[in-house]
């Protein structure tokens, strides 16, 4: 008889949209990793009507229903299912002692959550419970020589990379930013195997109360997923010539970020703030017009796979972080990029 | 009366930080400390209990000794103690140690507790885990990224977004909470306050023994998790420079980057249209 295999886990958020997405794309990048180590995908999945579930709004799926099947159509090999109202709304304390109880039972050697809200209070909570190490908001995971899991955690704003290692105790546990993996297309003929997960016969009653939950879905969010990031800062000299990044942007097929002396001058709304209190931005690539690089910006431009920053300072931080950093007035660049593109697309 | 704790942490200013441009790394010593903010909001939540209903608020922080400068800074805005949890030995801890090291030390220093306030991250690790971690250790409900809060009685109302959910909670006393920088925000220090801070300011400072901590579960020591190594993700980065006419900038750009450029909006821009 061969050996149980170990555990990659997946704790499987289904709840919307974008929880979904960051479920899929670590049950991605388990696959990936359990070749290394020889271990099986398995997600985890805790809530009430699972079965009912019809994908979200976006990936609805007409062939097969159910969270289950979802997440052995994007690669689980097993499913750890409670179903019960008691866990229809996410409650912290029901769930941590589920948790803790089927880990403690199953004993994973790798459980991996998405960075969403729920899942940086969670996943802290488990760790505790279990004695075990657990790394915040990873933006890369890998196997290392010795068998560990390789857990890479942004400090200061993505300015610092920590490599982090969990050395005896177990399970090794991280959470993931969403985005960092993509998810493979589904298999829908895949088959995998469930494991039915019973609640206690007694659960203690929750000292936290879900009084009223609104659901809010799918806020725009046009800037985080674009593609293409064109960004501007004061150094573009005034409120017109920052509104000609608007034409560069829709010949780009991008969207416009702004910097927070922009957005407090109003050449820009507060919705573009790109920022450490506005929004991340994850491009391509992205174009910096202008923009000196306060910590407080680069920080939230930090995924960005390509940057070229124009300023006529070429000791600004952002043209020292640029892939391309080019000595110039950033409004002429603008000008004169938008007139070649013209020449070259359309 | 309410007796409210608040855990605050000095982090290094960040538009400041000493980087050393050839390795990428920050010089830490180097930089100057300021408390997080955070932190300052979940303070501020405290002060406006406190304003409200009254209430007793200890400010507490682990760190070197020149993290007391927070907690002046704190009784300045209006806490009425500090605890300063300093210890060589307390150094290096990852999140978890960090709890446990915080949880003894407020059933030590603030025995009978009422409510824990948090900053939900910090600036510096940016873990978000301690808050949560620490309602463990000490066996209370928590509830993390609270946007706004207001307690009667024995309860605590609160209201998050999170995940796309706006959600209204009650919670029981004791309880803890972690506070975003959106509702509660800075203060100024007032001028009474400075007095406070500095004029026999109620502060103590315990080391592992005076908590009765176990050395072998502090500190780096007492860490599951390990830091292998650390790096600059844009150390490594080329850092091609263009100067010149703004055309032929232009030019180039789409010469040498078409793969990039022409890549992510999926065009070839090499070629200029006929």
């Amino acid at each position: 008889m061969t050996a149980k295999k170990r555990g990659i886990w997946v704790f499987g958020d289904y709840r919307n949209y974008f929880q979904n997405r960051v479920t899929l794309q670590l049950l991605s990048r388990a696959k990936e990793l359990a070749v290394k180590i020889n271990a099986e995908v398995c997600a985890v999945v805790f809530g009430y009507k699972t079965d009912e579930w019809k994908g979200d709004v976006l990936s609805y799926n007409p062939t097969f229903c159910g969270v289950v099947g979802e997440y052995i159509a994007h690669g689980a090999d097993k499913v750890y299912l409670a179903d019960h109202p008691r866990l229809a709304a996410y409650s912290m304390e029901t769930y941590t002692l589920l948790m803790e109880r089927l880990v403690k039972r199953e004993k994973p050697e790798i459980i991996l959550i998405g960075a969403t809200a729920f899942g940086r209070e969670f996943a802290p909570r488990v760790a505790k419970r279990l004695g075990t190490g657990l790394t915040a908001d990873c933006i890369g995971l890998d196997i290392n020589e010795e068998g560990l899991l390789v857990q890479m955690a942004p400090s200061f704003g993505g300015n610092l990379v920590a490599e982090i290692v969990t050395l005896e105790r177990r399970p090794q546990m991280a959470t993931v930013r969403p985005g960092t993996f993509q998810e493979i297309p589904h298999d829908y003929v895949r088959t995998g195997e469930v494991v039915k997960v019973p609640l206690p016969k007694t659960l203690p009653a929750d000292r936290v109360r879900l009084v009223r939950s609104e659901h809010h879905p799918q806020r725009e969010q046009k800037l985080e997923d674009a593609k293409v990031v064109v960004c501007g800062g004061r150094g573009l000299g005034s409120k017109k010539k920052f509104a000609k990044l608007f034409e560069l942007a829709e010949l780009l097929g991008g969207e416009v970020g702004a910097t927070r002396p922009v957005v407090y001058a109003d050449w820009a709304d507060h919705d573009a703030l790109v920022g450490q209190a506005g929004k991340h931005v994850r491009p391509q690539i992205l174009f910096s017009f202008g923009i000196s690089g306060a910590i407080q910006h680069t920080a939230a431009c930090n995924d960005a796979k390509f940057i070229i920053a124009v300023n006529k300072n070429p000791n600004a931080a952002m043209m020292k972080r640029a892939d391309v950093a080019i000595v110039a007035d950033a409004s002429q660049i603008c000008t004169t990029l938008i007139q070649e593109l013209k020449r070259r697309i359309r | 009366m309410l007796k409210l704790v608040v855990c605050i942490k000095q982090v290094p200013m960040v538009s400041e930080l000493p980087w050393d441009p050839a390795t990428g790394t920050i010089q830490r010593d180097l930089a100057e400390g300021m408390m997080n903010p955070a932190c300052r909001s979940a303070l501020d939540a405290a002060l406006r209990i406190k304003e409200a209903a009254g209430g007793e608020i200890t400010a507490i922080t682990m760190g070197p000794p020149m993290a007391e400068e927070i907690l002046r800074e704190a009784i300045a805005l209006g806490a009425d103690r500090g605890v300063l949890l300093t210890d060589r030995k307390m150094a290096g801890a990852d999140t978890s140690v960090t709890s446990h090291t915080l949880a003894r030390a407020i059933e030590k220093a603030c025995p009978g507790f009422d409510l824990i306030l948090c900053g939900f991250s910090t600036i510096d690790s940016e873990t978000a885990q301690v808050g949560p971690q620490l309602a463990e250790e000490l066996d209370i409900p928590g509830v993390a990224y609270v946007n706004e809060l207001e307690i009667s009685g024995r309860t605590v109302r609160m209201q998050r977004f999170t995940d796309n959910f706006l959600e209204t909670l009650e919670m029981d006393l004791p309880g803890l909470v972690t506070v975003t920088t959106g509702r509660y925000a800075p203060r100024h220090v007032p001028l009474g306050g400075l007095q406070a801070a500095f004029a026999g300011a109620d502060i103590v400072s315990l080391d592992a023994a005076a908590v009765g901590l176990d050395p072998e579960r502090i500190g780096a020591k007492g860490s599951a998790t390990k830091i292998r190594n650390v790096y600059s993700p844009t150390a490594g980065k080329k850092n091609i420079v263009l100067t010149g006419a703004p055309k032929r900038i232009v030019e180039q750009l789409f010469e040498r980057f078409d793969d990039k450029i022409g890549g992510a909006i999926g065009r070839d821009l090499k070629t200029e249209r006929k």
